[in-house]
């Protein structure tokens, strides 16, 4: 078997003392794939995000990135090891133009700015067009899109995307995936996590199904988007919450 | 009239210097330091300290002090940033970690109080001069007298400025600090070490507010409260300019002194720091989010 880009091996998590949201969570990403993490509101999506991100420490089990533990690196630590994230809101600096917020996506990396500044202007063409404007003042496609850019700078091995789809018009969501999808042929290795089912599991490779803080199931993207259980376990969840 | 304005703007230079530090401090660490004026009062007494055993060469030109004082300006200014970095790391360090925002602010009027009684002590509460020698004030224009140390003063404070800029937008460091101001979250997953960039917005803010509080020594006098009289013009200032804008601390700055020196024109001298006061009220009603700050 070939080495894993991350294992997430039962890990546990949460935001206060005694109180687990992650209750054993274990997933894997291999090199040079799509994985979409896929869950009912409060299922601990963002909180996977966040700990794989270094922003939450892990209680116990263990986070490998390419077989390094990379368990309770602090955040700007993990950037020096090649995690990208792009978080779901406020994922701009909004008062510095959008070419500032790309250089700031190699700030551990500097010398590959101009060439990751090239590499993301051929993905994301509008940014060049708009690289002196603030980013505060980009509509919310334009802002995801500098977001997945700086992410794109950091030259990273893995790529950790939270809610995507997030606040965007269908059009624009299809746009976002599409682009996504170009991110991953570049060589980048991609973790999704989305409410959007749909949308996030036709670019993915594999999916997991995250409820109650655990994984409860897991597989191909096609399989899971056909399988009744999923669709009971997430949108039986949502009815739940309706 | 002309007059007015240059007294304003040599009263704008140090106002600016002061109102930047407490413009990044509040919009990177969120809280309003009233110990800021302090660091002013340190800046000056530090300089006070070292300008005489640095006070080699003859005078340069007509100012009152020779090249020795622009060593004593960069000792003081590392003195100061030190000092800053020292306050954070005894005082506020420890208070960040607690969810009570308002404990900071209580713990730098705190700080205050004791920095300037720490003045006192060493230094006694008189007022103190760099030097005896009498400042001739040369006219420049029309009915406008100003002596060349004010002169000095006005230009080092706009070489510092343009300085300041240049760091924020052109370095690294400037840029993450932005980077920090702007999204502290985002600045850490991008790998911006925010501990870093803490201490460095005490070096900047100290730094500065040494050089304004020696250029208040300079062109006016140095007591061991003059920290506290400033800080409320200072607020005044970074309020009025949109508070985290550091441009907005600098135009702030020169309203603010061009409005207390012009308001003489009208108005009892003992008025004058009322006028800060007004002016700040009149834009917090007005313009809440002052004149360079961006709407919520």
């Amino acid at each position: 078997m070939s080495e894993l880009a991350l294992s997430v091996e039962d890990v546990v998590a949460g935001y206060v003392p005694g109180v687990d949201i992650l209750r054993g969570v274990a997933l894997e990403v291999r090199p040079g794939e799509i994985v979409t993490v896929l869950g009912p509101n409060g299922a601990g999506k963002s909180t996977l995000i966040k700990v794989v991100a270094g922003l939450l420490r892990v209680r116990s089990g263990a986070l490998k990135l390419f077989g390094k533990d990379i368990s309770n690196l602090p955040a700007h630590r993990m950037v020096g090891e090649g995690v990208g994230y792009v978080p779901q809101t406020n994922n701009v600096f909004p008062k510095m133009s959008v070419e500032e917020n790309l250089e700031l996506g190699a700030y551990v990396r500097t010398r590959e700015i101009r060439r990751g500044l090239e590499q993301v202007y051929v993905t994301f063409p509008d940014l060049q067009r708009l690289r002196r404007q603030a980013a505060g003042r980009l509509s919310g496609g334009q802002r995801q899109m500098v977001a997945i850019g700086r992410a794109l700078m950091l030259q990273p091995r893995l790529m950790l995307l939270d809610e995507p789809s997030a606040g965007l018009s269908p059009l624009l969501v299809g746009h976002v995936f599409d682009k996504i999808r170009e991110v991953r042929e570049i060589g980048v290795t991609i973790l999704i996590v989305e409410q959007n089912a749909k949308a996030a599991l036709a670019i993915s490779d594999r999916g997991y199904v995250l409820a109650e803080g655990k994984d409860q199931v897991s597989g191909p993207a096609q399989e899971l988007l056909e399988n009744p259980e999923v669709g009971e376990l997430y949108l039986g969840a949502r009815k739940g919450l309706a | 009239m002309g007059q007015y304005i240059a007294d304003g703007i040599i009263l704008g230079a140090t106002l600016s210097l002061g109102a930047i530090g407490l413009t990044l401090t509040f919009n990177i660490l969120r809280f309003a330091n009233f110990a800021h004026g302090e660091l002013l009062t340190f800046g000056a007494y530090f300089g006070l300290a070292l300008a005489g055993p640095l006070a080699f060469g003859p005078n340069i030109g007509s100012l009152t002090f020779g090249w020795g004082f622009l060593l004593v300006l960069v000792l003081a200014a590392v003195l100061t940033a030190g000092l800053a970095v020292l306050i954070d790391f005894i005082v506020f360090r420890v208070l960040r970690r607690s969810d009570v925002a308002v404990a900071l602010v209580i713990a730098s009027f705190g700080a205050s109080l004791m920095l300037r009684n720490v003045v006192v002590f060493i230094w006694g509460p008189q007022p103190e001069y760099y030097s005896r020698a009498i400042a001739i004030a040369k006219p420049i224009l029309p009915g406008v007298r100003v002596t060349s140390d004010e002169i000095f003063v006005v230009v080092l404070a706009a070489v510092l400025m343009v300085a300041l800029h240049l760091f924020l937008t052109r370095t690294r460091l400037g840029k993450a600090m932005r980077a920090v101001s702007d999204n502290a979250l985002l600045a850490q997953v991008t790998g911006v070490n925010v501990t870093n960039v803490i201490r460095m917005v005490w070096v900047v803010g100290g730094t500065l507010a040494a050089i304004g509080g020696v250029f208040y020594g300079l062109t006016v006098q140095m007591i061991p409260t003059m920290g506290f009289t400033l800080i409320l013009p200072m607020f005044a200032a970074a309020i009025l300019g949109g508070i985290g804008s550091v441009y907005g601390a600098v135009l702030g700055g020169m309203v603010i002194g061009l409005a207390e020196s012009m308001s003489v024109m009208w108005i009892d001298p003992g008025y004058k720091p009322a006028v800060a006061f007004a002016l700040m009220f009149l834009i917090l009603l007005i313009l809440p989010s002052g004149i360079l700050g961006e709407r919520a």
